[in-house]
């Protein structure tokens, strides 16, 4: 079980070591090195930052979280499992269905094909923050009054997307309704309940 | 899925002098859109993605007198709604709106689209060696072929998934790529290699190179651009057929033409032979047919994607068509 670290630790040495060629360069890692504030001592790139794992601040729903994650963890690994937001599902884990649909910085992704340490700093929005207290989002709501939904599991992602998409573009046609919801996925069918959904939460949201 | 590192560049500089001493699997990342499906899947197992999105001022879309020039790490999302490209790379701009579903032209990058690998099956599953990988045979050739090569075959039969690749070729674009000796300027049709010169990457650039930016010729007067894609989903897919088509008009008369087609070949695929049967006539729609045809004949389809032939007559002259109509 301790091979793969072992191997982790052997790859930065290395790439330590090799960097160490430039004085510059080996100036710089040694500020690193030594965790200060310090200075690189002459002018130059400085090595890269190489990690397996990172503590990253996101701003989930509104509230700033630290969150240590490995290299290869995923947004949506660290949603479900270290953040208890469910919302966004875990359905191809490859980037086709869009049952994980989150917003970063404003626009949708799958977050089962983002990894962690790829969006630190970012502002994540996820299903569970759009409704104000017991007041639905109109996307939300208008899934419910429209039937867009029916056994469900698809439905926060193509919340999300339809979210993603009014941000975008508020009033949308047919066309443009059903090119903004393509990357999400539902075994049911039910997509034409679904485009009447974002059609009325277009609405909704043009009357305020 | 093997662990792996993390690195995160501050400036191109970094990456390329990591590049120059690394000794492990290194991987670049753009948006990690195809990259981590290759990890997922075990076909690549690196020591260290190194995070291309970290690196500052490599998302841009620029306009000056020499034409466009478009950072490596764009989102495709954003190439799409350039309103400068729409309306002056017209091709482009339709190549862009086509690629993948809204989330993943939000999460892909120009250049991970110009450098993403074949998804024939075999190449992504992890247990086929096959030529691609160091094995010693195309499992599609005698196996299942129906998405796979009609032109170009030979030591593979994969098909080149990019839909900006066709249509930044038919432009004449060139890239920009940056290395440890630093940058080099190559034209992007000549940066893809068919099998016979590499059959293990569809592309010249080694394992220290980056691709930095990507360069677009202003446009003439005259000319017009379109891209047609033939999927089998409506929704998004991959092309099983698409062709980008520039072309210039002096009047009704093709003056200038150049067609580049996705899908069809391990490299985009130049038509030379439409091109010559298209320049100096006017454009109709026999013209059009007629030049595909010519295309046509060069093709050499498998057992199971005969189908793909007739669909490449039909793409390429309506491609030709809707570049002319402008
Ligand atoms: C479900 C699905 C559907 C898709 N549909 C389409 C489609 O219709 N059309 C299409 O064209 N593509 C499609 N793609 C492929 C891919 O998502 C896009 O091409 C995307 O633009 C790739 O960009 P990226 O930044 O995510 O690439 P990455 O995954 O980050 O990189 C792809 C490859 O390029 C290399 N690379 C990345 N950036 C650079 C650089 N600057 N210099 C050198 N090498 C680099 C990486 O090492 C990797 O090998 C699809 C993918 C999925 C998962």
């Amino acid at each position: 079980m301790d091979t793969p670290r072992k191997k982790k630790k052997a790859v930065s040495r290395r790439a330590f070591l090799q960097t160490m060629g430039g004085g510059a360069v080996g100036a710089g890692v040694v500020s690193r090195v030594l965790g200060k504030e310090m200075p690189a001592l002459q002018a130059g790139p400085g090595p890269m930052d190489v990690v397996s794992s990172k503590t990253i601040s996101l701003t989930v729903n509104g509230r700033k979280v630290k969150v240590a994650a490995e290299a290869g963890e995923t947004l949506l690994q660290v949603l479900r499992e270290k953040l208890q937001l469910t919302g966004a599902k875990r359905v191809c884990n490859r980037g086709e269905c869009g049952g994980c649909t989150v917003l970063v910085g404003g626009k949708p992704v799958y977050a089962c094909h983002t990894l962690a340490l790829q969006i630190d700093g970012a502002e994540i929005l996820t299903v569970e923050g759009l409704a104000e207290g017991d007041k639905l989002h109109p996307v939300q709501q208008a899934f419910i009054d429209k039937d867009g939904y029916q056994c469900g599991f698809c439905t926060p992602g193509f919340i999300m997307a339809s979210v993603g998409l009014l941000k975008k573009n508020p009033q949308p046609t047919f066309d443009e309704i059903r090119a903004g919801v393509s990357g999400n996925l539902c075994r049911c069918g039910n997509y034409q309940k679904i485009y009447a959904a974002v059609g009325a939460a277009a609405e909704t949201m043009r009357r305020g | 899925m093997k662990a792996f590192q993390f690195g995160s560049p501050k400036s191109l500089e970094q990456v390329t002098a990591y590049l120059a001493g690394a000794d492990g699997d290194v991987r670049l990342m753009g948006g990690g859109t195809d990259l981590l499906g290759e990890i997922k899947e075990g076909t690549i197992q690196p020591d260290v993605v190194v995070d291309l999105k970290a690196v500052p001022g490599l998302a841009f879309i620029r306009r000056d007198a020499d034409g466009l020039a478009i950072g490596a790490c764009t989102a495709v999302a954003d190439l799409a709604a350039d309103p400068d490209v729409a309306r002056d790379y017209r091709g482009l701009h339709e190549a862009a709106a086509v690629v993948a579903s809204p989330q993943l032209r939000n999460m892909g990058t120009v250049g991970g689209n110009l450098c993403q690998r074949p998804r024939c099956w075999y190449f992504r599953d992890a247990a086929t060696v096959c030529n691609k990988k160091g094995g010693s045979q195309c499992f599609a050739e005698q196996g299942r072929n129906k998405y796979h090569a009609v032109f170009g075959g030979g030591l593979c039969w994969s098909v080149y998934p990019s839909d900006l690749a066709p249509a930044l070729i038919a432009l004449e674009s060139k890239v920009v790529v940056a290395s440890p000796q630093g940058e080099r300027t190559i034209p992007l049709a000549e940066f893809y290699a068919p099998p016979i010169v590499n059959v293990r990457k569809e592309n010249i650039l080694s394992r220290q190179d980056v691709v930095k930016e990507i360069r677009v010729p202003a446009p003439k007067k005259g000319d017009r651009g379109a891209y047609v894609k033939f999927m089998e989903r409506g929704a998004w897919d991959f092309a099983v057929v698409s062709a980008a088509v520039k072309l210039t008009l002096a009047g009704n008369s093709i003056s200038d033409v150049r067609i580049v087609c996705g899908g069809v070949a391990p490299v985009p695929w130049r038509l030379k032979a439409a091109e010559d049967a298209l320049r100096g006539r006017t454009v109709s729609e026999s013209a059009a047919a007629q030049a595909a045809a010519r295309a046509a004949g060069d093709a050499r389809p498998l057992a199971e994607n005969g189908y793909k032939v007739d669909i490449f007559k039909a793409v390429v002259a309506r491609a030709v068509l809707a570049a002319a109509k402008g």
